[in-house]
């Protein structure tokens, strides 16, 4: 009897020399050759410190803007997807902002609740329920009817987070989540994260594939199952803790140093 | 003589970037009024109170400021009209030459400047805000077209708004006209004033300040929401750009004004 060989998972993200250019000026290129891809169940680190492109890289791979060159495909889809037609498989990605970027004519329970009112034709009252469900993992009900400007950036961070899960993507980008969040606020963040990649129960179970930015990569270690280092224009995949630890001092110093000199 | 290297330069700086401005500006017109037919029942729930919210906003919320603008209309312009017409015993000529004035001209320009001031500006404000605070981004990463949710209530509004704001101050300042006039003993009976009116109106009026009102809207929201959100915008940017954005949509509605005129004197 002839054995079939091992079905392989199609990946979500399948990038092929992308160059990436800066949100800001796309003629002024951040990183160059980027060949990578993510799978379903996938825990990705990207490092670097800060100018390094990482933002500029996390909103490509989101599709709000094409690559400079190469060719990007999200399920097998050229991005990014703009047209309506291929909309639902754009919505099966998600996206955290390093500051929540909220809306600020809608309240915290407005913008989270937004993307389930503009793209799913439910009741009103299911999509209060699911919003409220979410205000309460992310512990945000009492800021529920604040507008976003009287909120501290460690919540406006989380109502950026229910906001991107409320449709429940397969994928979620995450920028700088711990950037300027205090520890209790970080260890939220990271006990969280971890459970999305495990299966939340708001997600019915089902484990999220996360790509997450950082500057600094001990928080991660022990979470994450895949780290990628950016750095000199450069994206370096490294693989798993063990074989970062492997990798060239040189290359990690920056990301690794335990107290700043000088 | 030829002209200096440095006003050639200068010259052909700003034949370009006009010519740049109005490409973007006719873009984002196309753009938008694919995207309001195209989607005018995508995401109802959400849209469409946005689409009432922004005619209250332009529309209903402005009717007191419009309504002391139409007395102060009817005291400056027609009451003083009415009253020098009576001296030179051309009062018969009263209702054509409050058409001209009020209905054809004064009316529908005042009501989308005054739009524009209090309205227009605001656009400008808010989604240059938006798009250089990232929320645009947002959006976008959400799946949600910004000029969907935030162009098309906005046109819509505007349109709606100038609308009815040039109804009622075109009514305003006919109606405290009169009142003015009546109280300099200005020898002219409401019925026929009124009559006068009547008979100075044509169907093409009608038509023509429908058109041209609904028109000043459109150009109005085109520009405001252009300059606020069709190009990449720093903070320090938006009162740059608000600037312009005003600049822009008078000399629109200038100019669309001119091309309604030369109809009526075309018919």
């Amino acid at each position: 009897m002839e054995t079939s060989p091992p079905k392989t998972e199609p990946p979500i993200i399948e990038m092929k020399g992308v160059s990436v250019g800066s949100m800001r000026d796309q003629s002024v290129t951040v990183l160059k050759d980027v060949d990578w891809e993510t799978k379903p169940g996938d825990y990705w680190i990207l490092a670097g410190l800060q100018g390094t492109g990482k933002s500029d890289f996390l909103m490509m791979a989101a599709g709000l803007m094409p690559p400079a060159t190469g060719t990007y495909r999200l399920w097998g889809e050229p991005m990014p997807i703009f047209d309506e037609a291929r909309l639902p498989i754009r919505l099966r990605l998600g996206v955290v902002f390093d500051g929540g970027q909220l809306f600020n004519h809608l309240t915290v329970a407005g913008n989270i609740a937004l993307p389930l009112r503009y793209h799913r034709n439910l009741p009103e009252e299911a999509v209060l329920e699911q919003t409220q469900r979410w205000m309460e993992a992310t512990e945000l009900e009492s800021w529920a009817d604040s507008t976003p400007g009287n909120l501290a950036r460690n919540w406006q961070k989380r109502a950026g987070l229910a906001r991107a899960l409320i449709l429940q993507p397969e994928i979620l980008l995450v920028d700088n989540p711990l950037g300027g969040l205090d520890l209790r606020h970080a260890n939220w963040w990271l006990r969280f994260l971890d459970q999305l990649s495990k299966g939340h129960p708001l997600m019915e179970g089902r484990p999220v594939t996360l790509v997450v930015t950082a500057s600094d990569l001990r928080p991660w270690q022990n979470r994450a199952k895949q780290f990628a280092i950016l750095r000199e224009h450069q994206f370096v995949v490294l693989g798993t803790w063990t074989q970062l630890e492997a990798a060239s001092q040189e290359l990690l110093h920056e990301l690794l140093v335990t107290e700043r000199q000088g | 003589m030829p002209l200096p290297a440095g006003s050639v330069r200068f010259l052909g700086r700003k034949l370009f970037r006009l010519l740049y401005t109005i490409q973007g500006l006719g873009a984002f017109a196309l753009i938008t009024i694919g995207v309001i037919l195209k989607k005018a029942r995508v995401a109802r729930r959400v849209v469409w109170p946005l689409i009432f919210k922004e005619t209250a906003r332009a529309g209903v919320r402005l009717l007191p400021m419009f309504l002391f603008l139409a007395g102060a209309l009817g005291l400056l312009v027609i009451g003083q009209t009415v009253s020098w017409l009576t001296r030179v015993g051309a009062i018969n000529y009263l209702g054509t030459i409050m058409i001209i004035v009020v209905v054809r001209e004064l009316g529908p320009l005042l009501a989308a400047l005054l739009l524009l001031a209090r309205t227009g500006t605001a656009n400008v404000v808010e989604l240059g805000t938006a798009r250089a605070t990232g929320e645009i981004e947002a959006l976008e990463a959400l799946g949600i077209d910004p000029v969907h949710y935030l162009v098309m209530p906005r046109v819509l509004g505007m349109m709606l708004g100038v609308f009815s704001l040039t109804i009622y101050l075109i009514l305003g300042s006919l109606a405290s006209g009169y009142l003015w006039a009546f109280l300099q003993d200005v020898p002219l009976r409401p019925a026929e004033y009124f009559r006068q009116l009547a008979d100075a109106l044509t169907g093409l009026d009608f038509a023509l300040v429908g058109l041209k009102t609904l028109a000043f809207g459109f150009i109005i929201a085109i520009v405001t929401c252009y300059h606020g959100l069709a190009q990449p915008l720093r903070l320090e940017e938006i009162s740059y750009a608000t600037v312009r954005a005003v600049a822009q949509s008078v000399i629109g509605c200038v100019l669309m004004d001119t091309l309604v005129i030369m109809v009526y004197l075309a018919v």
